[in-house]
């Protein structure tokens, strides 16, 4: 039964995340235009983007960095099910992170020094994130008393009231999940503060187009997370949720046009240090009082 | 119609230009000109570029790099020829180490000339060029129909 809730979750949230993603997208593409003063590109550019890149020749340096990025898609997608079904938080925390390290093995098998620079990175990121986010499914874990996403919808109070500062630590973390500046060390969608393109360097045509298809989908992922922590029995929190969740997009948005990109040691740093205090403080609250 | 047409990324390179055309080529993508509009966005790598925007013209020392970036770019692919030293080496055209224009190394698409060019110029030269790349596209989903 389980098996087959996750099965028919995957296949929707296939669907369903790609075209929210995209959307997503092009309203992070239209604000940060607006923020800079700029018009900026019609909403369904990203969508545009993905269509071209299906249509260029393809190119690839060898057979198996495609195979990767594809495993990585399907992991990210069968993570988004996992979770929107209503499955194990720490599953899908599990999940996503072997799509990210899909990602990170489809560049470092190109052997250029660019991309590899890039994966260098990327796995500076999973290593300054993961803490946090396994942090997230404890915490989460001691509030709602399960790890089955579903089980908020049973719970007298939303998980934010007893995991608010897990919580902030998983905003902070959240901009890196969301390769938004000043944590875009990996790949950024900015040029001028790129080396190449970084993890993407030798990634093109409909490879690319899949990365990007995986990335709107991981936002969409991420973005319910963030929504897990404001749902309750009450029927009615799905609004706050939901507006919450759009507010974080902005908010998102926001630091991604007012900060330049940081070096690697303090994004390290600085995204520990908040796992240590903000995630720490609050398990250890919860686990003793 | 393409949807090429819809989301050109351009790369661009400085070959010995005076620097400005160059400042030209970025002042377009600047909230005055904002070519995001079209969806064009400027990359860092050939890889990912469907329109190669080049300036100043080809000497000894840059002709393989222009080669090379030509190369690494996926079909279908156009060059635009921004400045008149990238179309015809301009007042450059008798110096000792100069070859040419852009045309010397690899086939240009569409000529902008100026100087420096403005930015109309251009935009005006990518849209012109966005009409040869929905042409190689066809070409290029012919040729694989026919394969």
């Amino acid at each position: 039964m389980d098996i087959l809730l996750i099965i028919i979750g995957t296949l929707a949230f296939a669907v369903a995340a790609p075209i929210l993603g995209c959307l997503l997208s092009g309203i992070d593409r239209i604000i940060s235009a607006r923020m800079q003063g700029r018009v900026g590109p019609p909403l369904l550019q990203p969508y545009y983007d993905v269509r071209k890149l299906l249509e260029k020749d393809r190119v690839s340096v060898n057979a198996s960095e495609g195979i990767y990025i594809t495993c990585a898609l399907l992991f990210t997608l069968l993570a988004g099910g996992i979770f929107f079904s209503g499955g194990s938080l720490l599953m899908s925390v599990f999940i996503i992170t072997l799509a990210a390290l899909f990602f990170v093995i489809a560049a470092y098998s190109t052997r250029s020094p660019y991309a590899e620079i890039g994966a260098n990175r990327e796995i500076i990121q999973v290593l300054a994130y993961e803490p946090m986010v396994l942090l997230v499914a404890v915490g989460f874990f001691m509030a709602i008393g399960s790890f089955d996403v579903s089980a908020v919808l049973s719970a007298e109070t939303p998980a934010i009231v007893k995991a608010g500062l897990v919580f902030a630590g998983f905003m902070f973390v959240l901009t890196i999940k969301l390769r938004k500046s000043p944590f875009d060390l990996s790949y950024s969608h900015h040029a001028h503060q790129e080396l190449v393109k970084g993890i993407t360097t030798e990634m093109s045509g409909s490879t690319l187009a899949k990365v990007e298809i995986m990335h709107w989908c991981e936002n969409v992922l991420f973005l319910g997370w963030v929504g897990m922590f404001f749902v309750w029995a009450n029927p009615l929190s799905w609004i706050i949720a939901i507006a919450v969740v759009l507010f974080v997009w902005f908010l998102e948005i926001l630091i991604d046009n007012n900060f330049a990109r940081v070096k690697w040691q303090a994004m390290l740093k600085w995204s520990w240090i908040i796992t240590f205090f903000a995630g720490g403080i609050n398990i250890m609250i919860l686990a003793y009082l | 119609m393409s949807y090429l047409t819809k989301s050109p990324w351009v790369i661009h390179y400085d070959a010995s230009s005076c620097n400005g055309c160059d400042i030209e080529v970025l002042a377009a993508l600047c909230p005055g000109y904002d070519v995001e509009r079209f969806g064009i966005i400027n990359t860092g790598n050939p890889k990912h570029a469907d329109i190669f925007l080049v300036t100043g013209s080809v000497n000894e020392q840059n002709i393989h790099v222009i080669k090379e970036i030509y190369d690494q770019m996926i079909e279908p692919k156009v060059v635009v020829a921004c400045g008149v030293c990238a179309c015809s080496a301009g007042i450059f055209h008798d110096c000792y180490n100069v070859i040419g224009g852009v045309d010397q190394a690899i086939p240009v698409d569409v000529y902008a000339p100026g100087c420096a060019v403005r930015p109309e110029a251009i935009i005006d030269a990518v849209v012109q060029g966005l009409g040869v790349l929905d042409e190689k596209a066809k070409a290029l989903k012919a040729q694989k129909k026919g394969a």
